[in-house]
């Protein structure tokens, strides 16, 4: 017990405190950055696939294709292997920033390169899911009414698509958060890496001068936690919209025959909506 | 680059091509297992889930929460911590099974859940009316119904523990990835990186390709079939 007390105090202090919060703040800056160039690369990757049928541009589907499946089925660790071998790092990146070395810096950009890459094929995945569920007659009124085929996509079937998987998208930002501890392996500094380091230099700040099994408890206990605060707090989030979705679907379902009927009385249609939500 | 072509490279590749072997078998291996402790958690605590009595819904809830917002890295690290610094190391592919299993049992549990939940409560009712205990009403009406809802997310859940094996790297590792990782910077073999890369890449894609086409193509024709049935 008195180990434990000991190694309770490690988080006492500042400096560790400072190390683990920095850590949480960069996996949460690198997993939001990966999410949002993902959208936009995946996006682009969801389109090739779903729309480029004609033969002329049917080898983009292909390639598109051939992408997604690639990296939806070789893990993220196998992908910031080869990244931090073969993927140039830019100039900008080759100095000391974010209180971190020239080294760190580079080798956090070849990680975060590995982690938008993998991730992009997911988010492709979903965005295409959404695209499907767009009416393929939103597409004919676009053709139409002159619509060109980017104009298509940018102002209406993207914004119909990307509603539709919101919660699926925030979902993913979970499951990103969670990966991002995968580049822990290769020493990027993210919260999953300073646990572990405090951990090897534990018996430096505990006072007992060994490391013990205590400060595994106490060290992954914590980084735990700040891990199961913020997914759990996502994860909330996105049942939150599941449910009232659901809940609208279920209130225009239930009442939508009856309130083409009752139409000219509004009153009594707004009475039997509040007594449908209530009930949900 | 420039290592893809040669034929050198490729070559000390065929030499060691024990190493990837091993990598593979240890991946199947440590995958296999942690399937069976998955399955096994995965129905104890779907069943729960799915059982509407307060206490059992709440520990589900507990381990299914816990487990899916943390991420697996920091559990097979806790957890071989946990083991070596208490004296009780049991290697690293047990660790891994270990934490692997109870990971991935939590995505189980879940789909498991939401497969028996959807089925119309008529059928426990029916069930139960014609006399059926709870195993029999499981074995014989739920499950049959439920089980082409709850595959193909099933088979999709697989996919990504295979994937994950590669987390035994941070504990030491023996799997494909570490093998073949420790390949292409040790002293006597090093060197070889994309030729070594491509092997082990494929020997991945070959595994979990075939899976994850079977998952979709599975989910395409269950909607295919429920835009029938409600039309």
């Amino acid at each position: 017990m008195n180990t434990f007390a000991n190694s309770l105090s490690m988080l006492r202090d500042p400096a560790i405190l400072k190390f683990l919060l920095t850590g949480t703040m960069f996996s949460l800056i690198i997993s939001v950055v990966a999410v949002l160039v993902s959208i936009a690369y995946g996006s682009v990757l969801a389109m090739l696939r779903n729309y480029c049928v004609t033969k002329v541009t049917g080898v983009f589907h292909w390639i598109a294709s051939i992408y997604i499946e690639l990296f939806r089925n070789t893990p993220l660790l196998f992908w910031i292997f080869i990244c931090l071998v073969f993927c140039p790092s830019p100039k900008f990146m080759d100095r000391q920033m974010f209180g971190l070395s020239s080294v760190n810096n580079k080798l956090l950009f070849k990680a975060s390169v590995a982690l938008i890459l993998y991730t992009s094929g997911v988010i492709a995945e979903i965005v295409r899911g959404g695209l499907n569920s767009v009416a393929p007659g939103q597409i004919e009124a676009g053709k139409s009414q002159g619509f060109s085929m980017v104009q298509i996509m940018w102002y209406i079937v993207l914004p119909q698509a990307f509603r539709a998987i919101i919660p699926t998208l925030l979902s993913q930002v979970i499951t990103t958060i969670k990966d991002s501890s995968f580049l822990a392996n290769v020493a990027v500094i993210e919260l999953m890496a300073r646990t572990k380091q405090i951990l090897s230099v534990a018996n430096r700040y505990n006072g007992t001068n060994t490391i013990n099994v205590s400060d595994v408890f106490v060290l992954f206990g914590s980084a735990a936690l700040i891990y199961f605060v913020i997914n759990f707090t996502l994860s909330m989030t996105v049942r939150m919209i599941q449910n009232r979705r659901r809940s609208t679907s279920t209130v225009l379902r239930a009442y939508g025959g009856k309130y083409e009927k009752n139409i000219g009385h509004a009153s009594a249609g707004r009475r039997g909506k509040k007594v449908i939500l209530s009930g949900d | 680059m420039s290592g893809l072509f040669s034929s050198r490279a490729w070559e000390k590749i065929w030499i060691y091509r024990g190493t990837f072997l091993l990598g593979l078998c240890n991946t199947v291996k440590t995958a296999g297992a942690a399937l069976v402790l998955s399955l096994v958690l995965g129905i104890i605590f779907g069943l729960m889930g799915s059982s509407g009595k307060k206490l059992p819904v709440f520990l589900s809830r507990i381990y299914v929460e816990a487990i899916q917002n943390t991420p697996v890295l920091l559990q097979m690290c806790f957890l071989y911590y946990a083991l070596a610094f208490s004296g009780h190391s049991q290697g690293i592919i047990f660790t891994g099974i270990l934490a692997l299993g109870i990971y991935t049992g939590a995505y189980m549990a879940e789909v498991i859940r939401a497969g028996i939940e959807s089925i119309p409560k008529g059928q426990f009712e029916a069930a139960q009316a014609q006399g059926f205990g709870y195993f029999g009403k499981m074995v014989y009406i739920i499950l049959p119904q439920s089980i082409k809802v709850i595959l193909p997310p099933m088979v999709n859940t697989i996919v990504n523990m295979i994937k994950n094996t590669s987390c035994l790297y941070i504990v030491g590792g023996a799997d494909l990835l570490s093998l073949t990782y420790s390949f292409v910077t040790g002293e006597n073999t090093g060197g070889s990186y994309a030729p070594a890369y491509i092997v082990c890449g494929a020997m991945f894609f070959l595994l979990c390709f075939p899976l994850s086409t079977l998952a979709t193509m599975w989910e395409r024709s269950l909607k295919l079939r429920d835009r029938k049935a409600v039309v």
